[in-house]
């Protein structure tokens, strides 16, 4: 066991740190700024900013240039251009936590796309898309689910013909977040209707703009959470639109969902939020008497942050099998998202459990606490629970792929 | 930048799991469970110390091996794992720590040497130090101690045993002085030996820096429950295994049971309970040996009560997917359940254990 990161890495954490100290708790504006308008969409725990005010654009500048931002993405493509290093990739997202400095955007774009148009675009679509998502120029929205193609993905229907040198698409996606604010969207199509369920099907890039698509909002329980239906009536794309080859779009998705799964309960974003209950718990009073002093509710909380400490001790190991790739730790990661979703969720419920009737207040009630963000983020993370594969879908996972049990027999009969 | 245990100690796990595997078959478990098997369990202990369990935390200086506590809970996982029937927790961790940490240089080279060469063992009580119950305690006065210690560890023909009083002044005792009585307690778990100790107007040597510094048992208790974390750890590990092996060999419906998503999510659920738990406890341990105590001492805190609240929910489930066999001796798997009841209980069950850690997060404050 060593969990120091080296002296060589020494300069560079204070490096990092000095920046940090520079940008704690700074605000990003986005000036009203439309193409922005997805960021002031989610509502976020209303601390008290008290550093600097920096616009959104300048903010993915700045992040860019100093590589705490689309560290290894080439410069060609608008990146920093660095050596993939995942120990100062950990340092980065350590300090900047630490510090309460505001993260570089992400979405499905930045987080999705840019990783996909690496390793499988043309150079024409690295050059036209990677450096404008970076920037925040272009938001993305992914059209993977389709009503009946949800835990069964493989098995979406939306059609795309290539018809005089264009791909003409026919169909129905869901829970597109986004899709209201996005000027693109990457999304699977069935092109190859005589393939296989899966060698059918193709990863298709769609400016939002083409005619023939609709979006209407899908409206959840959070209210706020911003998903949609989008629909495609003779949607006409050029060619060159696909990504990688026909029949090839399961494996370019495929490349990038396991990322998605696991950063869908950042650990140290567990731990913030930890703490900032236990600051609530501290200030909020029944009888005058402090929430953090009532044993029952106390209890709650350790049992709690035993379960935040387990999974941030986790971080650490899967973080050194990434380093030391002789450590196998293959069970261990494929457990991320159901534990991560289900451990925030209950946490979530927890400080809503402590206020009481209080914690019922939502939206822009004068009295609701931390902006809503506890009843929000509670809602949200069942539907996270849900999403980006189900936690049952991930349960048959980690039992078949994990511990190696049989997979659940076909049923051929027609019930 | 590496966050696991080292080669060295996997190397030496293994061998504690294969020794127990070879040594100690759930046949051999009952006998001793039975009582009919005290030949059998001091062939399985030496076989052990041969292994070198005993001179692990015996700091080089005093001819032992002087590893870290991290060395320990990798043993720990491994008797846990097989129900090893063998004192280590209070023999070879509790006890050489204690006396290390508040030994006089007399007190270390008489004592640490000798556990180091298998010469003597010790066995160790500090339960009423962590809360007494049936208002059980020792009061020492002019080097004579007297009163009465309950659920001691490692006790059974123990040559030493370490006590403590209430402000955690610890001393040695010898176990054939007069006025010492011991008598094992009938616990459920029986793979470890627990007993009531009574003394009256005992010789102690009481052990020097304690006297002044109550942190020093506080220490030992803290490595005790990593030990304990760890025990619990190994004991789950092995029974999700026996779940998942179970269920692929049980046929009902003319299916393997494990192709079942009931059964399926049971397991999956127990091991994604079950895996951060490693990283927990390594982690707790990597503190213990390099950390100030006011960091240690949370993750110690941690590890021992969530571990306690895993393990409960893993020996209740795994015992499950074993369906009715899961319930009689014949399978066995009560051994584990009633190790991991019995860990949950010692040196603090969780609740208590939690408020101790919210004590030293300054939450009271």
């Amino acid at each position: 066991m060593n969990l120091e990161f080296g002296t060589e890495y020494n300069d560079f954490i204070s490096e990092v740190q000095d920046f940090c100290k520079e940008y704690s708790n700074a605000t990003i504006t986005t000036n009203n700024d439309k193409k922005f308008e997805i960021l002031d969409a989610l509502p976020v725990n209303s601390n008290e900013k008290t550093g600097k005010t920096v616009n959104r654009s300048d903010w993915q500048r700045i992040l860019i240039e100093k590589g705490y931002f689309a560290r290894s993405v080439p410069k060609e493509y608008g990146g920093y251009g660095g050596e993939p290093d995942i120990i100062k990739s950990r340092i980065i997202a350590t300090e900047f936590s630490k510090y309460k400095v505001p993260s570089a955007m992400g979405g499905q774009g930045i987080d999705m796309l840019v990783p996909t148009l690496l390793e499988w675009g043309t150079e024409e679509q690295k050059q036209k898309h990677i450096k404008s998502t970076l920037h925040g120029e272009t938001i993305w929205c992914q059209g993977y689910s389709e009503p009946n193609a949800g835990s069964d993905l493989a098995n979406l229907q939306t059609k795309g013909e290539l018809i005089d040198g264009n791909w003409v698409i026919n169909g129905q996606k869901i829970w597109t977040s986004t899709a209201q604010f996005s000027q693109m969207m990457f999304c699977l199509i069935r092109t190859e209707p005589e393939a296989s369920k899966h060698a059918g099907i193709s990863f298709i890039l769609i400016p939002m703009d083409t005619p023939g698509i609709e979006i209407r909002p899908l409206v959840d329980m959070t209210l706020k959470a911003g998903f949609n239906e989008v629909f495609f009536d003779d949607v006409t794309v050029p060619e060159d639109c696909l990504v990688a080859k026909r029949g090839e779009g399961w494996s370019v998705a495929n490349s990038v969902l396991g990322h998605e799964r696991g950063s869908l309960a950042n650990p140290n974003a567990t731990m913030n939020r930890l703490n900032t209950l236990i600051g609530l718990m501290k200030e909020e009073t029944i009888d005058g008497r402090r929430l953090i002093d009532i044993p029952s509710y106390r209890d709650r909380l350790l049992k709690v942050q035993g379960r935040v400490m387990a999974v941030q001790a986790h971080s650490l190991r899967l973080l050194s099998s990434k380093i030391n790739p002789e450590q196998n730790v293959k069970l261990g990661s494929m457990i991320q998202k159901l534990v991560g979703t289900e451990l925030r969720h209950e946490l979530e419920g927890l400080a809503i459990d402590i206020m009481g009737e209080l914690g019922t207040l939502y939206e822009d009630d004068p009295n609701v606490r931390d902006g809503g963000s506890w009843q929000f983020t509670y809602m949200y993370f069942l539907g996270l629970i849900i999403g980006g594969g189900t936690n049952q879908i991930q349960k048959n996972i980690i039992s078949e792929r994990g511990l190696g049990m049989p997979r659940e027999p076909k049923v051929t009969v027609e019930v | 930048m590496y966050f696991g245990l080292s080669e060295e100690q996997v190397f030496f796990q293994d061998n504690v799991k294969k020794f127990l595997t070879d040594n100690a078959s759930i046949e051999e478990i009952r006998k001793i469970a039975n009582g009919e098997g005290d030949e059998l369990q001091k062939e399985i202990f030496q076989g052990i110390v041969n292994l070198g369990i005993n001179a692990l935390l015996v700091p080089e200086e005093y001819g032992g091996l002087g590893v870290g506590l991290l060395h320990a809970v990798a043993i720990s996982q491994a008797l846990g794992n097989g129900v090893g029937p063998i004192p280590f927790s209070g023999s070879y961790v509790m006890a050489p720590i204690a006396l290390n940490l508040a030994g006089s240089d007399d007190q270390k080279s008489k004592y640490l040497s000798k556990i180091a060469t298998n010469e003597v063992r010790f066995g160790i009580g500090l339960s009423e130090f962590v809360g007494a119950r049936e208002d059980a305690g020792i009061e020492i006065s002019n080097g004579k101690a007297s009163g009465r210690a309950l659920f001691v560890a490692d006790a059974e023909n123990a040559d030493h045993i370490i006590l403590s009083n209430k402000a955690g002044v610890m001393f040695v005792i010898d176990s054939s002085t007069s006025g010492v009585e011991l008598n094992k307690l009938k616990t459920v778990d029986k793979t470890r030996a627990f007993h009531e100790v009574i003394l009256k107007n005992v010789d102690c040597d009481i052990l020097e820096k304690s006297e002044k510094d109550i942190e020093l048992a506080k220490k030992v208790v803290d490595a005790g429950r990593i030990i304990l974390a760890a025990d619990t750890l190994g004991a789950s590990e092995s029974m999700i295994e026996k779940a998942v092996a179970y269920s692929k060999e049980r046929k009902q419906f003319n299916r393997t049971i494990g192709s079942f998503q009931a059964v399926k999510h049971m397991c999956a659920e127990m091991a994604s309970e079950l895996e951060p738990c490693y990283s927990l406890v390594w982690q707790a341990a990597h503190s213990f040996d390099n950390d100030s105590v006011e960091e240690s001492r949370l993750l110690a805190c941690m590890a021992k009560s969530h571990l306690s609240e895993v393990g409960k929910e893993i020996s209740k489930k795994s015992t499950e997917v074993h369906g009715g066999m899961g319930f009689t001796d014949l399978l066995g798997l009560h051994y584990w359940f009633k190790r991991i009841g019995l860990n949950r209980q010692l040196l603090g069950a969780p609740e208590l254990v939690r408020e101790e850690a919210a004590e030293i997060q300054g939450f009271n404050q």
